[in-house]
Order: structure tokens, then sequence, then C-alpha cells
């Protein structure tokens, strides 16, 4: 049966994202916006200006004379115990005898106002002594500091496949970090409740990662704590596990002081004491026969993880998982170190680790292009996966990669584009275009195959309004606004009649984080699967009163039929005659999808529900005088399946397009050799503006009907729009070669208006800088 | 106490003059739409209107709450989102975001409606590229702008009726902002007849402040609980004056004043292009040009544009405002790192410089991480006065490659008497790098800034003179 017969209209292309009403008129509330309990009291953290030392003094007297200051917590004050680890325990919540990386937290002021708090942080003095630091992920390995042993991944044989290659190249890349930069910063509040409880209030992607940590470090059951989210401004996976620090930090004084305490982290505390996305360095070894398939490829990643698990050994199992690609490779031999270094611990971030994988590969393909003098495309589109290829982890693909690819080669006409850019190129000395073809392929499902569960509450009230609560946390990406769809489309009524509640921890327990692109699907299909049995029940009693069966009742735009005839009962009355029928009108659901599994001995399995694909075409113009540059479009064609809001799934597309192109150009991310920021402000560390977008960005999506386990046959969206953005960093190595064809590029993304502008004019024997 | 207008109410606050509006918005009036996201007036979730009586008419402009004191807004409109608000629905400005997916998260959609109802509050001709200009300092990290984008299509598109009327009151009438506005001219006026008393001037300031855009980043903390004194909203520090070939500065014009201005225009005629590579919108009606000079920054965009010029600075004494001031060149002003050649109790009182003649070219150069909205790596200005072929003067600054904004003084010194040919660019840019001294920092490698300087002094001469050999530029050194 199509979904169109099954259920109510689920309007793809006329459902604006529910909370733009709120959000343009500002009154979207969001953590620092929700009204204050009288008596609220104000957190700063007291962080380690050192990256890696013991500490020898801290003395807090001053600071705690201070009047408005009501207390300094340390780590002995931890009733529970001291460690906010999630997969490790290795990470203290606040510093006990030594610090790990600049920005760890030592001490927690509380105070009767926030200017207090923060004057209070300048009166503390401690002593630390220096102990050696390490910042690069090679030298961490060497000296055995990695977080967890190191894992391979292997198909055929590598070994046996080098002779029979054509052409080998070798080669080594890097890939350094990514500030999430979400907009509304870092925060919690909490609130004493009765008997002990505390309800927290977290700007978190994972209300039960908060709920769960929290009971451990102050030795509370779970059932103790609240946690509630509204809404993020912006997650990006920056707040999947470090949310969860400063909810605890706030719970840790509320639990001593029994008085509502709150922390919003000023944006430089923010950007100093969190975990960013990992910045990696990976050797590889590529080699293809004369018809430029890849025979063999060989990685080795290091990841630089910072100074505490955080989520690294995932995050470095998805760059495994995503090594090769939308390419079929058939001997495949790829090793990840996650290494321990003195920055801090680095985190989720769109893409979790695939995208660093992916650019790998793209720089071996490149490298190779670059050496036999032909487009990277060539060999890119002569690798892409069919459908029956086997992925280096087992799963056979069922790969839209062609189609994606032939289909963007079509209709944005390749080769005109190209011929374009060389006239173009040809007729101008200043100015040069490149242009990269970027496939991609995202495998949906967090890879901790556990984690792929969901459960959604609904309730039906007498007044035909309905309420659903899930696990999902909404920061823009549009997940209410789905699953919204998923109960108005079940039920045929009016949007306006759902509900969506808040993320909180008492409706709907145990959840995963909102993460991994899974969200939608997974509480979607807990809410279909919720609504449907709700469905079934009130059909039962209009069935037994319009003596029939329920099979013959439908309600289609908030009436009833029978026998596909009218009846006298609207939606409302339905509700309401099922209540009085002593009938359920809520239900509990669980979902889990089915089918998916992995053998960590073996390091096989099927860990994906499905994979998401798409070809982006992206074409950029420097400025050859400046090393500046402008990108003039992205061109796209995206593996939607059957796209279920189209507005928000365009949405995700372009924001993490542009997302991508921004890790890949102007955003950099400075550490000093003794572990500090840099770049640790706005002012500093730069995200795309309205001015640096590409000027067109052409999306389309290739719809298909194919059965899927996405919600309503609609693919995950969240993460793999960002991979099209890896291709800005290879269309300006192009552009950079039509300008200096002599020019030996380093494959070190970001490739900041600094990099291009030395790669122009390298070789073209620039004086020493002393001439005086 | 400072008085102003905050939305459609009167707001009398006892507050230190020094506070920021942005936390008397959030934290005392409990307006939560206005969003905090940087404090530094870099990402625009803060911004608000501050609409303001300009000889009987009202104009509005757009500012970061974040940096700007409440001393500067006595006697002005304050708007905040909830200031546009109609009482039902959407007005169409937040309807033409909401329709086009230009929302996400929703944080910095405050910020971005805002700026965009400044637009529809401005004289600008109603272009998308207006629009979109508009909204030049709202950082977006979920939608890729591209929405925003196809969302200021429509904005513009609003306003295509509007012939003379003044914005205010065209808005108010076509219900694309609150009815209110139409009385808000009415009602400054009425204020300021019956003004209350003005803020205070302290008497032995800690600070001197102007537009706050620097100052706030560096001291947020300590300002509001200083002695300042407040120079933004002094008329007779205000103006920009032709006299003969000279042009006469107040103190506390803005960038946005130098943009708007025909006489800048017409004596830099691409000033436009400048002006859009240097911060935003907002920081840009906020920022003064004297403050670029006094912040010292090695890398101030308008004081490596001013040094090129040579201009002049004079400064009055706090103590004894009736005693003449003194009069410096600016390259005169800099004596290291952020050392100035000033006393503690003085400020600008007036720049003054000579605007380019007939015979006069005039360049600016910048390039930054960002292209906009971001701190130059590397800037240079440049003036050269030509007797037919040959340079009869020059000056050429350089911010970025010293610790100072320098005034490149052997470089300047060496064009006249000389015709522009290739090879003279080529031995001035190797001159240059005799007069520098970059290092490394987030800003780039010395090396990089090494390099970009030679880039843009080529740039310089590409631009004025279009007739030069490209390759042999372009390819040289």
């Amino acid at each position: 049966m199509s979904e169109s017969k099954k259920y109510g209209n689920l309007n793809p292309e006329s459902t604006p994202n529910i909370d733009s009403y709120t959000h343009v008129r500002g009154e979207s509330v969001y953590l620092d916006d929700i009204p204050m309990v009288s008596g609220t009291l104000f957190a700063a953290v007291f962080d380690s200006p050192i990256a890696h030392g013991k500490i020898k003094r801290l003395d807090l007297e001053e600071a705690l004379n201070m009047k408005e200051v009501v207390r300094i917590f340390t780590a002995k004050d931890v009733p529970g115990v001291n460690q906010i680890g999630g997969i490790i325990p290795d990470e203290e919540l606040l510093a006990e005898h030594h610090v790990y990386f600049c920005g760890m937290p030592i001490a927690l002021v509380v105070a009767i106002s926030e200017e207090a708090a923060k004057a209070a942080l300048k009166k503390i003095k401690i002593e630390i002594e220096p102990l050696p630091v390490i910042t690069d992920p090679r030298e961490a390995k060497e000296k055995g500091e990695l977080i967890i042993p190191p894992r391979t991944f292997n198909l055929g044989d590598t070994d046996n496949a080098w002779p029979a290659c054509a052409i080998i190249v070798e080669g080594r890349s890097e890939t350094n970090g990514q500030e999430h930069l979400y907009i509304e910063t870092q925060g919690a509040y909490a609130i004493p409740l009765e008997n002990g409880g505390i309800r927290i209030y977290s700007s978190t992607q994972g209300p039960t990662a908060v709920q769960r940590t929290a009971a451990r470090v102050l030795g509370l059951h779970m059932h103790q704590l609240e946690v509630d989210t509204t809404r993020l401004g912006g997650g990006f996976g920056g707040k999947e596990d470090q949310a969860t620090t400063w909810g605890i930090m706030c719970a840790l004084a509320t639990y001593h002081l029994k008085k509502p305490v709150k922390y919003s982290l000023h944006r430089m505390e923010d950007m100093r004491m969190t975990g960013k996305r990992h910045p990696y360095s990976a050797d590889f070894k590529i080699g293809l026969d004369r018809d430029l398939k890849i025979l063999a490829y060989e990685a080795t990643f290091y990841q630089n993880a910072g100074a505490a698990a955080d989520l690294s050994p995932a995050v470095m199992e998805r760059t495994l998982f995503h090594c090769t690609n939308s390419y079929f490779v058939p001997n495949v031999k790829a090793t990840a170190y996650s290494c321990r270094t003195h920055l801090p611990p680095n985190t989720a971030f769109r893409g979790f680790g695939g995208p660093q994988g992916m650019f790998v590969i793209e720089a071996a393909i490149a490298k190779v292009a670059e050496q036999l003098g032909i487009p990277a495309s060539e060999i890119q589109q002569k690798n892409l996966l069919n459908t029956g290829d086997e992925f280096p982890y087992g799963q056979i693909a069922d790969s839209e990669a062609n189609e994606c690819w032939n289909k963007a080669v079509k209709l944005y006409d390749l080769s005109k584009l190209r011929k374009d850019i060389d006239t173009f190129n040809a007729s101008n000395i200043l100015y040069k275009k490149g242009m990269a073809l970027m496939p991609i392929c995202f495998g949906i499902s967090f890879t901790k195959t556990f984690m792929n569960q969901a459960r959604s509450l609904v309730h039906v009230y007498t007044d035909g309004s309905v309420s659903v609560s899930t696990g999902a946390v909404e920061m823009g990406q549009g997940v209410n606004t789905k699953i919204l769809q998923v109960a108005a489309a079940i039920f045929s009524i009016d949007p306006s009649l759902v509900k969506i509640n808040t993320t909180n921890t008492w409706r709907i327990a145990n959840t995963s984080p909102s993460a991994a692109s899974a969200t939608a699907d997974l509480n979607g299909k807990a809410t279909e699967i919720a609504c449907l049995e709700i469905l079934h029940r009130i059909k039962m009693v209009a069935a037994e009163e319009f003596k029939t069966i329920p099979e013959k009742i439908e309600i289609i735009d908030e009436w009833v039929y029978a026998h596909g005839e009218k009846t006298a009962w609207d939606w409302r009355r339905l509700a309401f005659e099922t209540y009085a029928r002593r009938v359920s009108l809520s239900e509990l659901a669980h979902y889990t999808p089915p089918g998916i599994h992995y053998d960590l001995k073996k390091e096989k399995g099927h860990p994906f529900a499905y994979h998401v694909y798409g070809t982006a075409i992206l074409t950029v113009t420097i400025d050859c005088l400046r090393g500046i540059y402008e990108f003039d479009s992205v061109k796209v064609v995206h593996d939607a399946g059957s796209s279920m809001n189209h507005m928000v799934d365009m949405g995700q597309c372009e924001g993490g397009i542009v997302q991508g192109i921004g890790w890949m150009t102007m955003e950099e991310i400075v550490y000093d050799k003794e572990g500090r920021l840099r770049s640790n402000a706005l002012s500093t560390y730069k995200v795309p503006d309205i001015y640096s977008v590409p000027k067109q960005i052409d999306i389309h999506f290739l719809e298909t009907k194919k059965d899927s386990l996405a919600v309503f046959r609609s693919k995950a969206v969240g993460e793999p729009p960002l991979l099209y953005g890896l291709g800005a960093y290879f269309a300006l190595r192009n552009a950079i070669k039509a300008f200096n064809p002599s020019a030996d590029i380093p494959y070190d993304a970001p490739m900041t208006p600094e990099k291009v502008l030395m790669a122009l004019y390298q070789k073209k024997k620039l004086p020493e800088t002393a001439l005086s | 106490m400072v008085r102003f207008i905050l939305n459609e109410n009167i707001v009398e606050t006892a507050l230190p003059p020094g506070t920021v509006l942005l936390d008397l918005i959030r934290y005392h009036q409990h307006l939560m739409g206005t969003k905090i996201g940087c404090r530094e007036g870099d990402c625009g979730a803060c911004t608000i209107l501050v609409g303001e009586l300009k000889e009987n008419h009202l104009e509005y402009q757009s500012m970061t709450s974040c940096l700007m004191p409440l001393a500067n807004a006595a006697g002005k409109h304050i708007v905040t989102i909830e200031g546009i608000n109609l009482p039902k629905g959407l007005n169409p400005v937040q309807q033409a975001l909401a329709v086009s997916g230009g929302t996400q998260c929703g944080f910095c959609t405050p910020g971005f409606i805002m700026s965009m109802a400044g637009f529809c509050l401005s004289q600008k001709p109603a272009t998308t590229q207006n629009a979109i200009a508009a909204i030049d300092g709202n950082i977006c990290r979920c939608t890729g702008y591209k929405s925003i984008e196809r969302a200021a299509v429509k904005v513009a598109e609003l306003l295509k009726d509007r012939k003379k009327e003044d914005p205010a009151q065209f808005a108010a009438e076509q219900q694309i902002l609150p009815a209110y506005f139409a009385g808000i001219r009415q009602r400054l006026f009425e204020m300021h007849n019956s003004n209350g008393a003005p803020v205070p001037v302290s008497a032995d300031p800690a600070f001197f402040l102007a537009g706050g855009t620097d100052l706030y980043v560096q001291k947020h903390d300590e300002i509001p609980h200083a002695s300042v004194r407040f120079l933004f909203d002094k008329p007779e520090l205000n103006g920009i004056i032709k006299k003969g070939n000279k042009c006469i500065l107040g103190p506390s014009v803005t960038v946005t004043d130098l943009k708007e201005s025909t006489i800048i225009n017409e004596s830099f005629p691409a000033f436009q292009r400048y002006s859009k590579l240097v911060s935003s919108t907002p920081i840009r009606n906020m920022a003064t040009i004297a403050g670029n000079f006094i912040n010292a920054s090695p890398i101030g965009d308008f004081t490596i544009f001013f040094l090129a010029l040579d201009a002049r600075v004079n400064f009055v004494s706090q103590g004894n405002p009736a005693k003449a001031g003194r009069t410096i060149p600016l390259r005169k002003l800099y004596r290291g790192y952020k050392i100035l050649n000033k006393e503690a109790d003085e400020f600008v009182s007036q720049i003054e410089f000579d605007l380019p003649g007939k015979n006069d070219l005039f360049h600016f150069e910048k390039v930054s991480k960002r292209t906009h909205l971001d701190i130059a790596s590397v800037n240079s200005a440049i003036t050269l006065s030509l007797d037919g072929d040959i340079i009869v003067n020059a000056g050429i600054s350089a911010g970025g490659v010293g610790p100072i904004p320098l005034f490149l003084e052997k470089a300047s010194r060496f064009l006249p008497g000389k015709s522009v040919s290739e090879e003279l660019i080529n031995d001035l840019i190797e001159l240059i790098q005799t007069e520098i001294s970059p290092i490394s920092d987030a800003r780039g490698t010395a090396d990089y800034k090494r390099l970009l300087l030679r880039q843009l002094i080529k740039a310089h001469f590409i631009t004025l003179f279009p007739k030069l050999e490209l390759t042999k530029l372009v390819f040289s050194a």
C-alpha cells in the first residue's frame, strides 16, 4: 500500500518549520530565556590556564571573600564520582591533582550575579607545575598515548594487490578541526525539587547523557533527575556529549545549596573549554590498474582526540566506515589511532569522523589524477559503488552513487561547465577557476548498534488535540516538524492539532542523543507506531458504533468515514467517544530498526540501516593577485529518498554544504605549541557570512520510491550534505594549478587565503624574509 | 538617568550609563528576543534598531546592542524584535523569512529580522543588493544563507512602491511594521524639548567612549563601573565639512557617515567598495574614525586609509576644553604597539586631511581570511599626486606588518620624481620589504604577510594604472 493511501497527506512541499512563527517573532525559548526562579544563583567555571601540569596550590580565599560570592566548589565537593567520561571513564568533572588541557574546569564559582561570579574568577590563584605538552597526534602515537587500541578494517588483501597495480601513489594529508559555533552557547539551569531531586534545563542534544552522568557525579538515582530541553540554538554535535559538563556543574551547586543555579557560557569560555571536530593526520597509499580502477587502498589515520576519550572512539570508528567514500575498492586496509593530546577533548561534529576519512581517499585520488594529468573525476566515476558491492566492513551496498553522478553530469552539463572554465582560464591572468566533483556516501545509524532505539509517547486528548513526546531534540534540523507531520498524517488531522513537547527524561527515558542523522528516522518511526496503535483502537470504537469492522473505517480530514460514507462523527467526537468507552487514547511505542548488527572482533557486519548518496559539482574563482576566492556554484544531485519535507531537507542540504565549505576554506583552528587556543573568539575564528557563500547552490533531489528504513522513505539528511563541502578544497587546488601548474600543494585543509596565496607563488623564488 | 523610547514605551534607567544596552534589554526589561551570541559585535544576534532625530528627520540604523552603552541611547528610539511584532500574525518581513525557510534553529533569526526591518526603515533604494547588505553583520550557522537571500528578495519587493515618503511612515502605513512607528518622530521631538538631564560628564574619566565597538570588546567588565566620558552624541563632535581642498571630520563621525557623505563619495569614487570590506553594517553605524585611530590596532582599516592621506589629528584636553588643542600628523600618533602620542586627558576633537584632487589617485586594499566582516591580515592604502606621468607626491600605508599602523616613509619618499612602470613597482616592493616587520599570529604567518603586502602594492598599481603589463607584475619577483 502506498503511503498516501495508508495515511492522510504529509504535505511535503508545504509544511514549513513549525517553529518558524515563534522564531521570527523572537518568541522561541532557549536556555537563557527561561523565566528565572527568584533566588537564582549564577555559576562560572575557573579553568586551567595550562595544558598539562600538576596542581600545586589552589587559593580560593580572596575570591570567597568577595561579598556576592556564595560558594566555590572543587573536586572534593563531588558527592558521587568525579567522572564524566561517557565511553571511557577518563575525564574528571573538576580537575583534582592534574590538568590535561587549557580550559579544563578546576573550580566552580557560585555568586548572586553573573557579573560577581565572573569577577571572582579573576581572584582565584593557582600554581601549576607544568608538564610536557603534546598537541600533535603523531607525536602522541609515538609516545604510546592512545585512547583505545588501534582498529583495522580489511577487505581483500592489499599486499597481494599492489603488484597488479599500474600506478601506485603514496602521500599524507591533514584536516584541521572545526569549531561548532552554534550561535547559542552552552548552558544549563538547575532547579531544586523536593526530596533531593533536581530539574536540569540543558541545552543538550543528549538529555539522557546529562541525566545519567549527573546521577553518577551526584550519587543520585537517575529518577531523581529531570532533564528538560525545549530546543537548541544550534548543536552540530557540539552539544551531544559536551553539554553534559554544564548541566552537572549547575546540578552540583544546586545539590549543595538547594538553590536554582544557572550558567550560560560566554562565547570565549565556550570556545576555550569545549572540544571541536577532530583534526586528523593520515598516510595513504593507493593503487590503480590501467583502466583507472582502484585495486588497493591503504590508509592510516591519526586522530587528534584531545585529552580524554569523549566520543573519540566512535568518531574514529566512523572514519574507518567511510574511508572509501562512495567507491568500491576490492582491497582495503585502513588503520586508525585515537591519539591522546593536551587539547580540549574533541567531540562529535556533523559527519562524526566520516568527512575526515573521506578527505583522505579524495586526496589520494586527486594525487593520482595530478600525476596522470587527468581530471580526478575520471577516476572517481570509474570506481563508484554499484549495488551489490561490498564495503570494507562487510555490508553490501544498495547504491545510488551512479544514479546521482550520472544525473548531475547530465542535469548540470558537466562538459559545458568544464569547457567554460578552460575558456575562462585561457583568457584571464588575474583570475582562475577550478572545479571539483564530490560524490558522497554516508551510512545512517548509530554505529553502536544498541543506540538505535527510540520511544514515542502519544496522547490524544478528549478534544482531539494530540501531544507527542519523543527523545528527539530540536536544534534547527526540523525533526519536530517531521514528527508532527507523521502524527498529523496518520490521524489525518490538521497539524495545528498536534503539539510536540519538550524533550524530557521523565516522559521519555533512556534516549539516544539527537545525532547520527538518525533522529527523525528513529523517533519518527516510534511515533508512527504509537499513532497507528491509537488509530487502530479508535477505529475499533468507530466500528462498534457504526456496526462494521475497523478495516472499513477511515479518518479523512478530521471526519470519520464508514464504508466510504461520511458519518456524523468528526475526529473530536471520535476522541471523546473513545475515552467515554474507557479505551486508551495514549500509547508509548518503541522502535528499533531491523537487520543491523556488527561484529567488533571481525570488524564486519551490517551496521547501517541504509546509505545516503549524492554528487556535487563545485566551481570556484580565485583572485590570483590577492589569494582570495569566491565559489561560483555548487550543483548537487542528492539522494533524498522520498523527501517528506522539501523545505527542511533543502535547508539541511544548503546549510550542510556551506558548513562543509567553511571547514575546507576559512575556518581555521589555531592552537599554539603550549596548547592554548589562539582562534578563541569570533574575531579570530571565521565562519561563512552571507557574502562568502557560493553565489549559486542548486540542489536536485533524486527522488526514489525504493523501500528503506527511513521514516516515510524520507532519507536522513542531517550530516551527508556537509560532505559535498569537501569538494571546495579540491576545486581550489585545481584553480591554483591553473595559475601555477608546478605548485606542490600539501593535502592540508582548510585551504585558507593564506595557503592559496603561498601556493600560487610557490617556487617563484620569493626572497627570504630578511632583506634588511 | 538615561531616558529613551524602548519599542512603544519610555524607559528611564538609573543603571550606569556605561552598561551595554543588551543587558538592560534582556535582564532588566526582560525582552528575551534579543539574543547573545558573542558579545563582541561579530554575530549580530543582538541587533537592534536605533532611531534618531536628525534635523527633524527620523533616521533608523541597526546596531549591535552588546557594544552600545545606555548613554548612546539617550533621547532615541530603541527597537527590539518585540517592538516590530504585530499584535497577531507575522509582519511581511517575518513572513518572508519564514516562508523562505530562512530560519532553522532560530537563534540568529531575531537579529536577521531586525537588520531587515532596519533596511525597511532606511532611505536606501529598495534593491535586493541593499537588502542583503543590511544583513551583512548577521551570522547564521544553520541555513547556509541561501534561504535568507531568497527572503531578502521578498523584503526588497515590499518596498518597491515607496516613493519619497518617510520610511517609517511608509512601513507603518503598509503594515510592514506596527502602527506606532508613525508617531515616534513626534514623540522623540517632544522628548527632546522636555529633555531630561544629560548624561553627566565625568571630571576625570577613565575612558573616552565613542562608538564603543572596540572598547567594549576589550574592557566590557570595567566600563560600567568606571567614570566614562561619552563622545558619541555630541553634535559639536560630528559632521563632515569641506574647506577648500581640506576635509574636516568631527571625531564622532562614523564609517556610515563617511559612506553616506557626498564629499567623501565624490573624492573617493570607490569608497563604497572600500567600506564594504570594513566590518559590517551595524558596526559601521557605531564605529567612529577617531576611535579607529585611538584604538591603535596595527591593522585599523581607516587608520591605514587616512595614513596614506597624511591626515592630521587635533586633540583637546578634558581638563581644559577652552585651550586650543594641538595638532599632529596621524603618522606621528603611534609610538609602539598600542602606545600613543597622547596624554591621558586628551581626546580627538578633529581630523583633517586633504581631499584628492583631479591629479591625485587613491586606492585602498584589504585582505582578510573572510573577505567581509573580518579583521585584515594585511591592508594598505596609497595616494599618488601626478604631474603628467611623473609622480610628484606619494603616501603609502600598510597595516598588519608591524607593531603599529605603518606609514611607509621610505616608500613614500622613493616615488616622487619617477614615472610609473612595472620596474618601478617591483623596486618599490623590494624597498617596502625593508620597512616592515610582520609577526606570525592568528591572521597569518610573517611570510604570508610579506607576500600579501607585495601583492597588495601590485594591486594598487594594477587598479590605478590599468595599462600596466600584467604579466610583468603578476609573475615578477
